[in-house]
């Protein structure tokens, strides 16, 4: 067993030195998100109160809009170069390519946000509340199961036609309870969470992770192959 | 030794040998439904003769639940057995599911325009419907950029399957969204005096469901025999040269 | 979900197959253009074995097939003794193949692109492993630099130092002099006769039989899909 976890941190490595080596990758991400809550801004209006109430929501959708570029060009280097088919030659099983992958790209994303957050906090006017460990973890949670299906679908998608518009359609409607979840619960935190909402959608969002991360680790043989 | 079995017989399997009787039975059955609800039933309190739209939009949105459970099962034991024959199933039951969830999601506008004015309302199960017609259209939509065969039944049977476990927690979760936000009321649905119509439909519309899967998924399999044929044919044919 | 048991890795010391590569009536398609059309092969134990053949005969479909990285669409076979649908993580252990591609991270370094090779198959005393074999193939100069920037005969002797760092029981070559001057025809047949000294098979295609400086036990040509 522990070889097989040794070849997930091998693939997840490779990734991320790939990942790094083009640095332009990231930044260009990240930049494209930081302009989709600008643009946002724009299209909602400067109204300080709006802006506020519908800062989780666009943060979300952006993180959401910048993050698929990730998950396209975590494929992208294995169908370059042929790589893809030499990775499938190694004696490995495939869910291990999988885990490998999603690793890789929870840190790439979470790096983004790193970035597009703190930039949302200041384009909307957001006031951190003291409540911001439950809030980072609707974060992570919300990253999570973003990535998971992203690294899942994206495995499909990067090789069929019409790459781009594949992706965000097979994605986006399953990210919505993702969305639902992290959007409100960010609100809820970000106000004070009077109600206690924030509780039900961090649950809803451990459930999501669990059952699709589970799921993708038994299905991604038959798809990685095809 | 396939990989995977191909159909061998022309004949269709003799377990839908009925079905072709619902081609006539099942229309039959719609309009005496139909009728039985816009007779027998008052007109609503608030809604008056527009709640009977209700007999077409909530049997419609039950099938299409039924038709997503059909994929889901019929994706599981494609995946399990690599059966073709399930592949097709699961795209059959796909159309006819995504075909049922628009007339749902119709249905619902047209209802609500008069009723509160608008043509959308962010109803929870309005907009869950919405997302659900979204993943059955991308399921299609990725069927229709993938060529060859295999590759498309697999992927197809991926996305059925993450699809359908998806649809309980979009529902939950948008009615949940719905109820922090205030909402209006959704037509009942629950009244005694409702639920005959809607049972009678219900079971119309599953008949109407189960002639299209069974007549979409004869013609998957005709297509495929054809295309079968030929490739067996073209496999014979070339001879080596020495 | 299982990979080749501790079982699978003891029997690589106990009985070898007399067979290495065992093919019935394979066929495989693509999309509707069929690529295999019922090969039969056999292939004994410790041969050197050529395919030739003009492009598109599919010899390389049949190398992906004995590699196990594509399926076969009909028929069956035993690679190594082990049977080519069920037991393809054993076959992959054993199996070491160089395809049409080189299957490099271009903004990796020859150097990484060795050091995932070798975690992916678990070799011992990687980085020693990987200085030995990049002085091999002549580029220790370059180990640092990006693949991306190497040419083709450099990133062909890299792919040809990945094989290496296998020891495989079977070796599957698939135009392995492309791209490569004399100093890597050498280095292929070096490959070649490795292979073969420790008792393993090697499966070549090739286009131009020159170059390779061992003689074949046997060989075929491969056209349309069929096997002479």
């Amino acid at each position: 067993m522990t070889s097989a976890w040794r070849r997930v941190a091998a693939i997840a490595a490779k990734d991320l030195t790939a990942e790094r080596r083009a640095k332009a990758n990231v930044v260009a991400v990240a930049s494209l998100g930081a302009l989709i809550l600008l643009v946002f801004g724009f299209a909602v209006g400067p109204d300080a109160a709006t802006l506020r109430a519908t800062a989780a929501g666009i943060l979300w959708l952006a993180v959401l809009f910048s993050g698929v570029l990730v998950f396209h060009r975590s494929y992208q280097i294995e169908l370059e170069g042929g790589a893809l088919e030499t990775l499938l030659l190694y004696p490995a099983d495939r869910w291990e390519i999988f885990a490998g992958k999603l690793l890789a790209n929870i840190c790439v994303v979470l790096l983004v946000e790193a970035v597009v957050m703190p930039l949302a906090v200041i384009f909307y006017n957001i006031a951190v509340p003291h409540t911001w460990p439950a809030l980072l973890s609707v974060v992570i949670l919300g990253t999570l199961g973003f990535v998971t299906l992203g690294t899942f679908y994206a495995a499909m998608a990067s090789r069929a036609r019409s790459r781009e518009v594949l992706l965000p359609l097979l994605l986006f409607p399953m990210l919505v309870p993702v969305l639902l979840a992290a959007s409100e619960g960010s609100a809820a935190l970000l106000g004070g969470d009077a109600m206690g909402d924030a509780g039900a959608w961090l649950r809803l969002l451990i459930a999501f992770d669990i059952i699709f991360i589970l799921a993708s680790l038994l299905v991604f043989e038959h798809i990685i192959e095809a | 030794m396939t990989a995977r079995a191909y159909p061998s017989e022309l004949a269709p399997r003799s377990s839908f040998l009925s079905w072709r009787a619902l081609a006539w039975i099942a229309p039959i059955a719609l309009v005496a439904a139909q009728l039985f609800g816009l007779l027998n039933s008052p007109p609503d309190r608030d809604m008056g003769h527009l709640q009977k739209i209700m007999y077409v939009h909530v049997p419609a949105a039950w099938n299409a639940f039924i038709a997503f459970f059909v994929v889901l099962v019929a994706s599981v034991r494609y995946l399990w057995t690599k059966e073709e024959r399930h592949d097709l199933l699961a795209a059959s039951a796909a159309e006819a599911g995504a075909v049922l969830t628009a007339l749902t999601l119709m249905l619902g506008s047209i209802w609500g325009r008069p009723t509160w004015g608008v043509w959308w309302t962010w109803d929870a199960r309005l907009t869950s419907t919405a997302v659900l017609l979204m993943i059955f259209v991308s399921y299609l939509a990725l069927r229709a950029f993938t060529e060859d065969p295999e590759r498309r039944a697999r992927w197809s049977a991926a996305v059925g399957i993450f699809g359908a476990l998806n649809v309980p927690i979009v529902y939950m979760s948008v009615r949940w969204w719905r109820t922090l936000h205030q909402v209006q009321s959704s037509p009942s649905t629950v009244e005694p005096a409702y639920a005959w119509g809607l049972r009678l439909n219900a079971i119309a519309v599953l008949l109407l469901l189960i002639y299209f899967i069974a007549k979409r998924y004869e013609i998957a399999h005709l297509e495929r025999l054809l295309e079968e044929r030929r490739d067996q044919e073209a496999l014979a044919q070339e001879p080596a040269h020495a | 979900m299982t990979s080749a048991s501790i079982s699978e890795r003891a029997s690589d010391f106990g009985t070898r197959s007399s067979s290495a590569v065992s093919l019935s009536g394979i066929t495989r398609r693509f999309g509707h253009k069929w690529a295999l059309r019922g090969i039969e092969l056999d292939v004994g134990a410790g041969e050197l074995v050529v395919i030739q053949g003009p492009n598109g005969g599919g010899k390389s479909t049949l190398l992906r097939v004995i590699a196990t990285a594509i399926a076969p669409t009909g028929g069956s076979g035993r690679i190594l003794g082990l049977d080519l649908k069920r037991e393809a993580s054993g076959i992959r252990q054993r199996t070491a193949m160089l395809g049409s591609s080189n299957g490099h991270y271009e903004d990796l370094s020859a150097r990484e692109n060795l050091r995932f090779a070798a975690r992916m198959l678990g070799v011992r005393q990687p980085e020693e492993r990987i200085a030995v074999v990049l002085t091999h193939v002549g580029l220790s100069q370059d180990a640092d630099e990006r693949v991306r920037s190497f040419s083709s005969g450099m990133q062909r002797r890299l792919a040809l130092g990945r094989t290496m760092l296998q020891e495989p029981q079977l070796l599957l070559l698939d135009e392995p002099f492309n791209a490569l001057d004399a100093d890597g025809a050498v280095l292929v047949n070096d490959l070649i006769a490795g292979v073969r000294q420790r008792g393993g098979t090697a499966v070549v295609v090739l286009h131009d039989l020159a170059r390779l400086t061992w003689t074949p036990s046997v060989s075929y040509t491969m056209l349309r899909g069929r096997l002479t």
